[in-house]
């Protein structure tokens, strides 16, 4: 009964005019308090779509970080460098904000651990893997192709053999980029029953 | 009495040059050392000689070499050599848990790849025995099989191709 008289006197002064403040106080207080809520909340957020927000963890530092920098995404001829956000974060706003939400998870497995030591990410590395080939597989390889688009992709610069595969699977819109480039950031998990992208289709036909 | 002291004299008198040759060759030494001392560096704790050794020569590092990546076989110099790999290999991972190569190469996967299989050796086990997938002992493609590079040979090689040293290197026919 307590807590039912409480919220119902909040409620009264929520909904009760004001008596010490003027329209305009309310008003022009309400718009810069929001101003100052809004970008406090995009700051926030873009402070978290950092590299340096990522690695500030051990998990993450020691086990994926580590193996991105042998890879061509971390160093290469034309020194351009994909950093965590983006591959892993969509660059839209809605599809960021739903990302973010779902990264609550993460913060959960932060605080109990879930992955704290080598042995504990080295088990449950499939299953992390597995939760983002299904994700780039659901949006199309979206963070792919915020840099390599099919379009921009001139095939006669490319090795013949890459060449056909393009266009065999990719123009074709037959496959995605992860059906047949997993791995190309980070180790592999064990690869026991995920076929390549160019076997599992041609065993289709 | 006096022939003792006329002895001991004699015995002064005889032992000057040695004590000055001994003090002035004692000097030429230290001058020696003086020198030896200009010519001496040490590196990591050891003493080297500093002019005109190998050791202590600043050679700037040759550059490294490009890999060839056309996809173009190479012929082989002899029939066992293992096939050069005419694609980039950059981060192929093989390990327990996935090897790349085999991702294309493994009998299963040729179809979709279209890549050469690996050849039936490679199934084999050390007793001869011939397995149904690549025996554990021909599982890491690299110990075996390496990219080409551009780099030319470092020594001058007489090598000759076992058909030229027969004589009929045009297709057996001379």
């Amino acid at each position: 009964m307590k807590i039912r008289d409480a919220v119902l006197c909040l409620w009264r002064l929520f909904a009760r005019p004001s008596v010490h403040f003027s329209l305009g106080f309310l008003t022009l207080g309400g718009f810069i308090a929001g101003v100052v809520f809004w970008g406090g909340f995009n700051t926030a957020l873009e402070a978290t779509n950092k590299e340096a927000f990522c690695i500030s963890c051990h998990e993450m530092r020691d086990n994926p970080y580590e193996e991105l920098k042998q890879t061509i995404h971390f160093t290469n001829r034309s020194g351009v460098r994909a950093s965590c956000p983006d591959c892993h974060v969509p660059h839209q706003w809605t599809d960021k904000i739903a990302r973010k939400m779902q990264a609550s998870k993460e913060v959960w497995g932060k605080i109990f651990g879930t992955i704290d030591t080598r042995e504990k990410f080295l088990d449950k590395r499939r299953e992390l893997a597995e939760h983002e080939w299904a994700r780039l597989k659901s949006n199309n390889s979206l963070e792919c192709r915020n840099c390599h688009s099919a379009d921009s992709m001139d095939i006669t610069k490319q090795n013949p053999r890459a060449a056909k595969m393009h266009e065999t699977y990719l123009f074709t819109g037959q496959n995605t980029c992860i059906d047949c480039h997993k791995g190309i950031a980070h180790h592999l998990p064990d690869m026991q029953g995920i076929e390549p992208g160019w076997s599992m289709k041609t065993s289709q036909k | 009495m006096k022939t003792r002291f006329l002895i001991a004299a004699l015995a002064l008198l005889a032992g000057i040059p040695a004590l000055t040759i001994g003090v002035t060759s004692g000097v030429v030494a230290a001058d020696k050392h003086v020198v030896m001392a200009d010519a001496t560096g040490t590196v990591g704790g050891i003493k080297v000689p500093s002019t005109n050794h190998p050791i202590t020569a600043d050679v700037p590092a040759e550059a490294t070499h490009r890999e060839i990546t056309d996809d173009q076989k190479r012929v082989r110099n002899y029939a066992d050599q293992p096939p050069l790999i005419p694609h980039a290999i950059r981060d192929y991972q093989i390990d327990l848990n996935i090897n790349k190569c085999l991702t294309c190469h493994d009998r299963r996967n040729t179809a979709g790849s279209q890549a050469p299989m690996l050849s039936v050796t490679h199934f084999q086990d050390r007793d001869g025995q011939t397995l149904g997938t690549v025996a554990a002992r021909r599982y890491f493609c690299t110990q075996c099989h390496v990219p080409q590079t551009d780099a030319q040979p470092i020594v001058p090689n007489s090598f000759q191709d076992f058909d030229s040293v027969l004589g009929h290197a045009q297709g057996g026919q001379k």
